[in-house]
């Protein structure tokens, strides 16, 4: 493993994460407080939007950002060959 | 079958079953003990980190609290699930390759300084112990409430659990308790919740009933139905709140981040045994607590429309019998302001204090409609009705009509969570003074075995020292809780950070940043809290940041002072950056 491919694997990561948490504070701090306001004008069922993202929708979006990080990474490690071996690394 | 015999039943089998695992589990190395040999599968450590994360404060108080907030409930929601994208995504896999036992084991070898290590240790113990007091005052109330126990037999029954299964079996005893927890506590959460939302809305999942509409024939949706009882009685609307948006926005900052950095949350990923298991392990960590999650909201704007449709400008004679019940424990009681024998709620506190009953020669003396009476004065509002935000889930299956199982059952699964969290506290408080203290600092060349007792011993202080506080609570157990939050939000959390992500953080300037952070938060927290408590309102606070969020801008300080002071002194030795760089690869 050379130095080159870990920074570029680095890199990826580092893209990933900045990705994931700009959804992850769009949905709770924008949707869900800022926006909260505004989308609360909107009401799907019994829900005024706002509201339901605050309460109920950015906690789905935070598990599923998880297992999209998750899925992104086990695939990076083994593109880069840095996943563990079965010893546990 | 009357509600305290099926809570001795429930209570006596789940106990039985924690002292079971207690005995299996018995830990023989200081591996096992801290960090259960790091051999933990990812599905159960997520469960694991669940009844761990999961407290008292979770399941007793935060539907309650959040039925009397609305909208500003999302600070908790939001606050307590959100900590775990961070965990999974910037904190828990690199430590896990760092594959020591201990926060303060990162923050010294990272800052290659035992100054370090022992602020570390410092801002673990203060932030485990503000925690753990609340947790023991959870567990004697649910026995005091149930069982008809003194809260402080009730501490002492917890404390004689705890200290089974902790200090016998250490964080494999814990953890394999914590997943027998997290099921009764999850059982008991749901099935209450399951009941009323199908009562209300004929939609048994309660996170699709609170948006549907309501069964009683009136074709609305429960939450305009809500929002406009709110508005009749003068209440801000339900869905919208009233704190200010900057100060709902530092809060959730701060409890996400406080929840990131919390030792015993973060130690909980030292346990499994690969980098891959301990991202995983995230994900299904907060599947399980977002079951939880997701329904609080729902069952407090079930109890709180439950509420106020029986109330509300009722007649005190015609109430159900849970009314009068809770009357008696001073959680839930009315005064007849205005002498219509109805029961009027609008805004504002009834009375001043908390309630205290009017005895006379150990007899309650009644008033003209016989309710039970109060020495408070009244205060000039127009509302009559004292009710304790505990109660709400606490009475929410009599209060729904439910058999007196269900009832017994949540005193079962108050006790679950209180009793995990509390377990895990006390192992990052033992293993704090064991390993980062006496090990690390001061005998270091200790045997395993040595280490070992020290750590028992250590958590058997630990338990008697939270019971103590248990018995002599410092406040209300959520806001104890949430300070604790602040607190590790601006301490650990930048120096963590910035230890894996920026390379050429040295020493002096995490140290700077944590003793700011931690000193900062403390003395803010301090003044409005505790030495001047009437100043705490908006005009007062600093950029209208309540207390509870002040962990915020003490996250920030941290991070400036940690930076600034970082690019004065010269760089981390080589080893040092050869190691930041080796827990970025899993393997390599």
């Amino acid at each position: 493993m050379n130095d080159d491919n870990l920074k570029q694997y680095w890199a990826i990561n580092i893209r990933y994460v900045l990705i994931l948490i700009s959804v992850w504070f769009v949905v709770s701090y924008g949707f869900g407080i800022l926006l909260a306001p505004v989308l609360n004008n909107i009401q799907i069922g019994g829900f005024k939007l706002g509201f339901w993202f605050a309460q109920q929708g950015s906690i789905y979006i935070f598990v599923i950002l998880i297992f999209v990080y998750v899925y992104l990474m086990n695939k990076l490690d083994i593109h880069f060959g840095v996943e563990e071996t079965e010893e546990g690394s | 079958m009357s509600v305290q015999i099926w809570t001795y039943i429930f209570v006596g089998i789940t106990f039985s079953l924690y002292i079971g695992i207690a005995i299996w589990s018995k830990a023989s190395s200081t591996s096992e003990f801290y960090v259960a040999k790091g051999a933990v599968n990812p599905l159960t450590n997520g469960m694991a980190t669940a009844a761990d994360w999961m407290s008292a404060a979770s399941f007793l108080s935060m539907a309650g609290l959040i039925s009397f907030m609305g909208y500003d409930g999302a600070v908790y929601l939001m606050g307590w699930t959100g900590g775990y994208v961070l965990l999974a995504l910037t904190l828990a896999p690199y430590l896990r390759k760092f594959g020591k036992f201990t926060v303060p084991d990162f923050i010294g070898d990272r800052y290659y300084s035992q100054l370090a290590r022992t602020v570390a240790v410092v801002c673990a113990l203060t932030v485990s112990f503000t925690y753990v007091a609340g947790q023991m005052r959870g567990v004697g109330l649910v026995f005091s409430k149930f069982l008809e126990v003194d809260i402080f037999w009730g501490v002492i029954i917890g404390m004689a659990i705890v200290f089974m299964y902790a200090v016998l079996g250490g964080m494999k005893g814990i953890t394999y308790t914590q997943v027998a927890q997290y099921c009764v506590l999850i059982f008991a959460f749901m099935v209450p919740a399951f009941f009323i939302s199908a009562q209300l809305t004929g939609n048994p999942i309660p996170q699709l009933g609170f948006g549907s509409k309501l069964l009683d024939g009136s074709d609305i949706y429960l939450l305009d139905k809500l929002d406009q009882l709110h508005t009749e009685l003068g209440f801000a609307a339900y869905t919208s709140g009233k704190k200010s948006m900057q100060d709902i926005f530092f809060i959730t900052v701060a409890l996400m981040v406080g929840t990131a950095g919390l030792p015993h949350v973060i130690v909980r990923f030292f346990t499994v045994p690969k980098v891959k298991d301990a991202r995983i392990s995230v994900g299904y960590a907060l599947i399980f607590i977002a079951i939880l999650y997701t329904t609080a909201p729902a069952i407090a704007v079930f109890s709180r429309t439950n509420l106020i449709t029986t109330v509300n400008e009722q007649h005190y004679k015609e109430m159900p019998e849970w009314f009068t019940t809770w009357e008696e424990t001073a959680l839930l009681n009315w005064v007849d302001k205005n002498g219509d024998g109805r029961i009027t709620y609008a805004p504002g506190q009834a009375i001043v204090g908390n309630p205290e009953i009017n005895y006379a020669n150990g007899k309650i003396i009644r008033g003209e409609y016989g309710e039970v009476t109060l020495l408070n004065p009244l205060t000039s509002t127009e509302n009559e009705l004292y009710v304790d935000r505990d109660i709400m889930v606490l009475a929410n299956p009599e209060i729904a009509g439910l058999p007196n199982w269900v009832a017994a059952l949540v005193a079962a699964g108050g006790l679950a969570a209180a009793l995990s969290t509390a377990a895990g506290l006390l192992l990052v408080i033992s293993t704090s003074v064991s390993h980062d203290l006496i090990k690390k600092q001061f005998k270091p060349d200790i045997s395993d075995k040595k280490e070992l007792l020290f750590a028992r011993v250590s958590a058997g202080f630990a338990v008697l020292l939270a019971g103590y506080f248990g018995i002599n609570p410092p406040g209300f157990v959520a806001e104890v809780v949430a300070i604790a939050f602040g607190l590790a939000a601006a301490s650990f959390f930048p120096a963590i950070i910035l230890g894996i992500f920026y390379k050429k953080m040295n020493r002096e300037g995490a140290i700077a940043g944590m003793i700011v952070g931690l000193l900062f938060t403390l003395a803010y927290i301090g003044f409005f809290k505790l030495m001047y408590p009437e100043y705490n309102t908006p005009e007062y606070w600093w950029f209208g940041i309540s207390p509870e969020g002040i962990g915020t801008l003490g996250m920030l300080i941290n991070l400036v002072v940690s930076l600034v002071i970082g690019i004065i002194y010269p760089d981390p030795p080589v080893e040092v950056q050869e190691m930041v760089k080796s827990i970025r690869y899993p393997r390599a």
